[in-house]
């Protein structure tokens, strides 16, 4: 029997997850499992998904073998290329998903949230493809840091919404969102961008990224005939590593979700309830959450997903943080060893794998390289004052 | 057996009245006076808000003075040693975000609301399927929790949120968060005559009722109001003075109305 859960009508992984939402919102939420539950069984819409990822999106996307770092480092480390999807990240593949959903149930809009804005972006994308109005809300903090997505958006007949509340980063931006979602739940889909939320989101957002993980596993396979012996994926909400971990969470490969050092909910969190759902949560001794701190807006985040705190609690993945300055070294590393700029929530993986690799000499390591560096590189001029 | 805030509603119901519940975010700057006003001033019950960091709930107004009473220092703890010496007289109700609970314990929170004198508990984002270990607990403390019923909520719904109400049930007035309206949406009247249909507990209408007028108007329905924003807005502008203003002109309304 595979770790992977599907889970019943509560909602639950183990002890958490559920389905902690206003009454206003059950409805649509029960409606939303009836529906995925529906689509998911059907082959004609698993075809009309497959074959947006596949001449839309441009998967299946390849596994690059890293030759320079893996010297370097002593290991043999493999990128899965997720930043080659339309879009720049691995967002268009739950989008997509949701998207077909929500027309599928007669929506004619959708609302999303978003951080750095990759989430924002495809949601955007997907709406222009398949012709529904689209809201993103995007923390003030995150609009600043992140203009060129916010542009990015409007470009895409997006409306962005700058929320000023709290600390005006991804978490305000989700609040923001469920406010617009019990106001306008009769015509609206609300496009969670990850693996968090109330039931069904966290496991229907998983179901739409396992892509990336049964992808991998073929690939793995091909090329060293088993799989590695690490998988790595940074973790805000958890999407991209929920994603890549499907596809070996059965198999003997370790499981690393790393979390930036300032938003560490699994490392430092205790288990609460916020955003629908109940899971390992930074807050303080009253319960009132915690603002996360991380150069990654995709990551500034004080959840996670509950599959992810599942996952910590039974021992099968692990946790662990990195800093803010060990990742701007990841970012320049990757960048000036490969030829390749990863998104600044990956360089929280790179930053891992760099400052581990001594501790997995020889080994096989496969990050999940979720998004690529262009959206980050405004973001870093101001850091990287010495290459101007 | 009937709780203490269920008993009041039921006394001015059966008096021919209908039940006025304002709602004061605790912790904000001179809160308690403005509780204090409402009892003064013809309320018959007085929710009280725990600020969250989150309050997906609540729009704008009720955000502000949320972020003001957090900023201020206020917590679960401080707010509820603060009631203990309120002594108004009539039913207080919390009204909090369910990680409030659940961090704190749900016998511990139940625990705690009885030693500080609080009937009754509202908890907005804890919806029937998710209430049962709160409810446990509450039950056992004799707190009554008040459920809240959605305009979205099917036929076969509603029942079981009445049924697990104590107190009264919670008719939420409109699609969307706490805040002043114009006008009362017509979905508040429309869903508070399908609980009256279904229940015999008090059925109240909050969210949106942001006036005498809609209040005297949604009681035509339902058996009272529960006013939020519009109250607090009072209180950030002109205080508990304001407050015991705009409470004691909601009550003249209703009492002058004939039904």
């Amino acid at each position: 029997m595979s770790i992977l859960q599907t889970p019943g009508s509560d909602g639950r992984f183990g002890d958490f997850g559920g389905r902690f939402v206003p009454e206003t919102l059950v409805p649509a939420c029960q409606e939303l499992e009836a529906a995925f539950t529906d689509a998911w069984n059907d082959p004609a819409f698993r075809a009309e998904l497959d074959h947006l990822l596949r001449e839309y999106a441009g998967r299946p996307s390849m596994v690059t073998e890293c030759h320079n770092l893996s010297e370097q480092l002593g290991i043999r480390l493999f990128l899965k290329r997720e930043d080659l999807n339309h879009t720049g990240s691995h967002k268009i593949n739950n989008v997509l998903g949701q998207v077909l959903l929500a027309k599928r149930m007669d929506k004619k809009r959708i609302v999303a949230e978003t951080g750095a804005g990759q989430h924002g972006v495809a949601s955007a994308t997907a709406a222009a493809l398949l012709g529904l109005e689209c809201k993103v809300y995007m923390g003030e903090v995150d609009t600043a840091r992140q203009e060129l997505n916010v542009f990015r958006m409007r470009l895409l007949g997006a409306e962005v919404e700058a929320v000023t509340s709290g600390s005006r980063t991804l978490k305000d931006a989700v609040n923001e969102a469920m406010r617009d979602w019990v106001a306008s739940v009769e015509t609206t889909h609300y496009c969670l961008g990850s693996v968090m939320g109330p039931h069904p989101y966290p496991f229907m957002v998983r179901q739409f990224h396992r892509v990336i993980g049964s992808e991998a596993f073929d690939q793995m396979n091909d090329v060293i005939g088993t799989s590695p012996d690490y998988v790595v994926a940074c973790v805000g909400g958890g999407s991209n590593a929920m994603g890549i971990f499907s596809g070996f969470v059965d198999t003997p490969a370790q499981l690393i979700g790393v979390e930036p050092a300032g938003g560490a909910a699994v490392h430092r969190g205790q288990p609460g309830v916020v955003h629908g759902m109940k899971s390992y949560l930074m807050q303080d001794e009253y319960g009132q959450v915690s603002e996360a701190h991380s150069i990654s807006a995709g990551l500034d985040y004080p959840g996670v997903g509950p599959e992810h705190s599942y996952l910590a609690s039974i021992g099968r993945a692990q946790y662990p943080t990195v800093t803010d300055d060990e990742v701007i070294a990841a970012f320049q590393l990757m960048s000036r060893a490969e030829g390749i700029i990863p998104a600044l929530e990956c360089a929280h993986a790179m930053a891992w794998i760099s400052r581990e690799a001594k501790n997995m000499q020889g080994k096989t390591v496969l990050m999940n390289l979720s998004g690529r560096g262009d959206k980050d590189v405004g973001q870093m001029m101001s850091i990287l004052k010495d290459l101007m | 057996m009937t709780g203490r805030l269920e008993s009041a509603l039921r006394a001015r119901i059966e008096g021919g009245g209908k039940c006025l519940v304002p709602y004061i975010t605790g912790g904000y700057p001179g809160w308690a006076d403005a509780v204090r006003a409402c009892a003064a001033n013809g309320a018959d019950a007085i929710e009280i808000g725990i600020p969250f960091s989150d309050p997906v709930m609540d729009g704008p107004i009720i955000q502000q003075a949320s972020q003001i009473a957090l900023e201020a220092g206020a917590t679960p703890v401080s707010i509820l040693h603060e009631v203990r010496s309120l002594d108004v007289g009539i039913p207080l109700a919390v009204m909090c975000y369910y990680n409030t609970v659940f961090h704190a314990g749900h016998e511990r929170f139940a625990h705690d609301l009885v030693a500080a004198g609080i009937s009754a508990a509202i908890i907005p984002d804890l919806p029937l399927e998710e209430a049962g270990e709160w409810c446990a607990a509450a039950d056992a403390a004799g707190i009554e929790t008040v459920m809240l019923a959605a305009p979205t909520a099917p036929d076969d719904r509603l029942p079981r949120v009445a049924d697990r109400a104590r107190g009264f049930v919670y008719s939420v007035g409109l699609l969307g968060v706490t805040g002043e309206r114009a006008e009362l949406a017509l979905t508040a009247t429309t869903l508070a005559a399908r609980v009256k249909k279904i229940t015999k507990k008090p059925v109240l209408i909050g969210v949106g009722v942001s006036n005498a007028a809609q209040a005297v108007e949604a009681s035509r329905v339902a058996d009272g109001v529960i006013m939020g924003a519009s109250v607090v807005h009072r209180m950030i502008d002109g205080g508990s003075e304001a407050v015991g203003l705009f409470v004691a002109e909601v009550r003249a309304a209703l009492d002058g109305a004939t039904w």
